[in-house]
């Protein structure tokens, strides 16, 4: 260590007597035994750092605020659909028939301080806590942080991800204002499409016929208790397998698959993760203070007769918008049964297949790649191109799915034909994916072919040099020797090759199909990807580019700019080019 | 070179191209070495506190300096009070956290500290441990030898299922034939859905829509209470509410037994989409469409309702109209089929 970190305190103080705070946490171990805990989770518990695993941190505060305006908000609400007649401040509204939730709802808007501040930061935090939680998702799927041993981490992920949504919608429901009940009213149709068990399972969920007079009291229940119950429990193990595992860490000097590098959580983490709750909180305290967020007296009550145009759910309910709005009609009249395809498949296949898929992925990915190692540290999205380019057609599936369940406002603002927009994004929704696929995969492997001329040749240093035949050229450099290791700090790709068909008595191998289709699918996988070169291949490199610069200097080219001295800004006049030394 | 490269090193672990370096030297921050660097950075993070303090005490003044209510201040168009707060707890929050986190990056030690991982596994011997203990337990139990026992207590927890379910039979009544209906029938009076006028063909101009209900919606009883409120009202209406258009007759090209169903070129039909229930009422007059704002189904009303566009699977039901003794539009006869979205036992 340095004699120069003088100044920040790193000696432990060592009072003369015992402090009052360690009498305390004297007589707490005393009984609780805390002091054992430090071996389970302890203080100095040492995290890596970099941005990006910042993203799910978001998620946490985000879903610490939604607890603490949710709980404000309880004081206040009314979750019930019995009918009263408003008379509260808000005069447009004033002596209209409404549910008692909905007069609450304008109640905590307009006549309780601070209350329309604490629903616009609910209502905000909701977004931001799904919007992160996805942006997470993305990270750790596109570095391959899911992989083994945090497979199930990654389900628990997902399910966060889930629940996340449902209790936004049931969340969003709750007013039971014009747009609310909209949102439920489309609910009611989806559930009716259930095969055989639809007009039951609606019945049951209202109460009756639709709306009832029992849902905003069951989803109100469903969105204090139930679901933020099973969102914690999920949260809680989320953090614990993170603590059992370690986090994931960025290779580079020094850090391997066997240690973790970073700062510890007493005081850094600490600080800086409660530094960062405090940030995310103001944040959402000045959108829900300056940004209109779901003006629900501006809807009106709920009448199933009524609707405006223009009707959107929150933003992460776009994507079953969109394919519910996609779909053709089809419905099949048969045996005195309908079976309507144009709901059931877009509004519960689809999101029960999405999500199935998102669940599943790791150990279809494992199954593939036959890989049944630990991994601990990350991978750059490029030195996985299948699977970066997967991510990249779902992303791109998503962003249309998500456009076309707001088709009414493209076709609105863009001035285009709103039937041209949904044949578009009906054919596009399978072909986009795919082109995109095919680009981004061959993007991130021109990426590690990059990765590997760095590697051999080094960087492009910017400096042109002509020599006395007017030859150009640009010098290359090598990169720095901890760029380099990180360059290298990968593993290489095998391709699972099967269990070779036949045994030794020329018996087929059990399930020889499906071994063979699972080296088919690792060839796939990897067999286009790019390897970091061998050692033998990188002096090879090296002697090249040295024998480069014996070439340069034999032609007289050999001053040792790197080039940045002739940017323009400095003073270059009566600096000899050639023959420095 | 790359691509043959890609083929041939697959299968083959070399050593590494390149030594891992090791951690790098810690290097000093400004701060570690300047004391005026670190004094600074230390009045930083107090000022950075001292407002946050500061926000705290403004967001309480605001709450009571601001009115609510039927008479708010305003700010901007906005409501001053929730500008202010959120304005105030937002600074207050967000400085607290920026204080915080300059404390750790300029005057925490910034030494990065190595720690070592563990497979996630138990080792062969925990395992083992594991193993037996449990295998005791269900040796001591005697579960295996008495299969008897195993198996009607399997039972006996598979049948605890029943009630759980059975239990929430009285979630909701069934449905019954309650979605085949509407409240409709036969002479029942069509009537503006805002105010329960009753409606004669020549209110009606040629490319009008008028949104209506049925007039029981706006009659009481014999004890002078509604017919219909609250969520009675609310389910009658899921069902009933319909739209009345009226076309040019020479436009309208009816099926076969539907062609007595206008008066005058004025059709009723179902104003609940056939999709999944949205009402609709976006009516394109030129091209007799009618589109549904929420999935953007379209329905030729001159032609039986009829989808033409969108996700529904059905054409819009069709309400028969004629006119009563006293010239107002009434049904001839209820839906003569269910409205709304669709489901199973729909037919």
């Amino acid at each position: 260590m340095s004699t120069t970190s003088s100044t920040n305190g790193t000696k432990a103080a060592t009072p003369a007597k015992p402090s009052k705070a360690a009498g305390a946490a004297t007589w707490a171990d005393e009984r609780l035994g805390l002091a054992k805990t430090n071996k389970l989770m302890p203080l100095r518990k040492v995290f890596p750092d970099h941005w990006s695993f910042m993203l799910g941190e978001i998620a946490l505060w985000s879903f610490v605020i939604l607890l603490l305006t949710g709980v404000f908000l309880t004081l206040w609400f009314k979750p019930s659909m019995g009918e009263v007649t408003y008379q509260g401040s808000y005069s447009q509204l004033r002596g209209i028939p409404m549910s008692e939730a909905y007069a609450s709802t304008l109640n905590i808007s307009f006549d309780v301080r601070a209350g329309l501040l604490m629903r616009q930061m609910h209502h905000w935090a909701a977004m931001l806590f799904i919007a992160a939680m996805l942006v997470h998702l993305m990270r750790t799927f596109v570095t391959g942080a899911f992989r083994k041993p945090r497979e199930l981490n990654w389900v628990i992920g997902g399910l966060l991800l889930l629940l996340g949504i449902l209790e936004g919608f049931a969340g969003y429901s709750l007013p039971d204002d014009l747009l609310s009940g909209t949102g439920l009213r489309i609910a009611d149709g989806l559930v009716k499409a259930t095969p055989v068990l639809g007009s039951y399972m609606s019945f049951f969920m209202f109460g009756g016929e639709f709306p009832g007079d029992v849902i905003i009291p069951r989803l109100y229940i469903a969105h204090v208790l139930l679901i933020p119950g099973l969102l914690l429990a999920l949260i809680g193990a989320h953090m614990l397998l993170l603590v059992y595992h370690k986090h994931t860490q960025w290779p580079g000097p020094g850090r391997t698959e066997d240690n973790v590098v970073g700062e510890p959580l007493l005081p850094i983490y600490t600080a800086k993760a409660g530094g960062f709750f405090f940030m995310v909180f103001g944040v959402v305290a000045l959108m829900g203070g300056l940004m209109t967020i779901n003006p629900v007296w501006r809807f009106g009550p709920y009448n199933p007769a009524e609707v405006t145009a223009g009707s959107q759910p929150d933003w992460y309910m776009g994507i079953a918008e969109g394919l519910l709005r996609i779909m053709p009609g089809w419905e099949t009249h048969i045996f005195g049964i309908t079976l309507s395809w144009n709901v059931f498949l877009p509004g519960q296949i689809g999101p029960i297949a999405i999500f199935a898929l998102v669940l599943a992925y790791p150990f279809l990915e494992q199954w593939i790649t036959g890989d049944k190692r630990e991994h601990h540290l990350l991978q750059r999205p490029r030195n996985a191109p299948t699977r970066t380019a997967f991510l990249a057609a779902m992303v791109s599936l998503y962003a249309l799915l998500w456009a076309a369940g707001g088709n009414d406002i493209l076709a609105t603002t863009f001035h285009q034909n709103l039937n041209h927009i949904t044949y578009f994004m009906r054919v596009a929704i399978f072909v986009v994916p795919v082109i995109v696929f095919m680009v981004a995969k061959r993007w991130c492997i021109s990426l590690q072919r990059h990765d590997n001329e760095t590697l051999l040749h080094g960087y492009e240093s910017g400096v042109i040099m002509r020599s006395p035949d007017g030859e150009y050229t640009e010098r290359h450099l090598p990169v720095s020797p901890e760029r380099a290791y990180r360059l290298t700090a990968r593993d290489r790709d095998q391709i699972y090759a099967g269990a070779n068909g036949t045994d030794a008595n020329g018996v087929p191998a059990p399930n020889e199909r499906v071994d063979r289709l699972r080296a088919t699918l690792s060839r796939a996988w990897f067999s286009d990807n790019v390897q970091k070169p061998t050692r033998e291949e990188l002096e090879e490199g090296h002697h090249h580019t040295e024998d480069e610069l014996e070439h340069e200097h034999a032609l007289g080219l050999d001053q040792p700019a790197d080039g940045h001295q002739y940017d323009g800004r400095h003073d270059v006049a009566g600096d000899d080019l050639t023959h420095k030394h | 070179m790359t691509d043959e490269h890609g083929g041939h090193a697959l299968d083959t672990v070399e050593d590494e191209p390149i030594a891992n370096p090791g951690l790098p030297e810690h290097l000093p921050r400004p701060t570690d070495v300047d004391e005026a660097a670190e004094k600074r950075a230390e009045r930083q993070v107090a000022t950075l506190f001292g407002l946050s303090a500061l926000f705290a005490v403004l967001f309480c003044v605001a709450y009571f300096a601001l009115d609510i209510g039927d008479n708010p201040d305003v700010f901007l168009g906005m409501g001053a009070s929730t500008v202010a707060l959120g304005g105030c707890i937002g600074l207050c929050m967000l400085s607290l956290g920026a204080g915080l986190i300059q404390w750790s990056r300029k005057l925490m030690s910034d030494h990065e500290i190595v720690e070592m991982r563990h497979p996630a596994g138990s080792s062969e011997e925990e395992r083992a441990e594991a193993v037996a203990a449990f295998q005791q337990g269900v040796e001591d139990s005697g579960i295996a030898r008495r299969p008897l026992l195993r198996n009607s207590l399997l039972g006996a927890l598979g049948a605890l299922g029943l009630p759980a379910i059975v239990a929430l039979r009285d979630l909701g009544p069934l449905p019954g034939d309650k979605l085949a209906h509407t409240v409709w029938k036969a002479g029942m009076r069509v009537v503006q859905d805002v105010d329960g006028a009753k409606i004669r063909p020549s209110d009606m101009q040629v490319g009008q829509l008028v949104n209506a209900e049925p007039e029981v919606f706006f009659e009481k009883n014999s004890d002078g209470e509604p017919m219909y409120e609250g969520v009675e009202l609310q389910q009658a209406k899921a069902k009933a509410a319909v739209i009345v258009v009226r076309m040019d007759p020479d436009d309208i090209k009816p099926w076969k037994g539907r062609e007595n169903w206008g008066v005058d070129g004025i059709l009723c039909f179902s104003k609940i989409c056939t999709h999944v229930g949205c009402p609709i009422s976006l009516w394109e007059q030129q091209t007799h469409h009618l589109l549904c704002p929420c999935h953007q189904s379209t329905f030729d009303l001159a032609d039986n309702g009829k989808v033409i566009f969108g996700p529904a699977g059905r054409h819009l039901p069709q309400l028969p109209l004629m006119v009563d003794s006293e010239g107002y539009l009434v049904a001839r006869e209820g839906f003569t089929e269910p409205v709304g979205p669709s489901y199973w036992e729909r037919g």
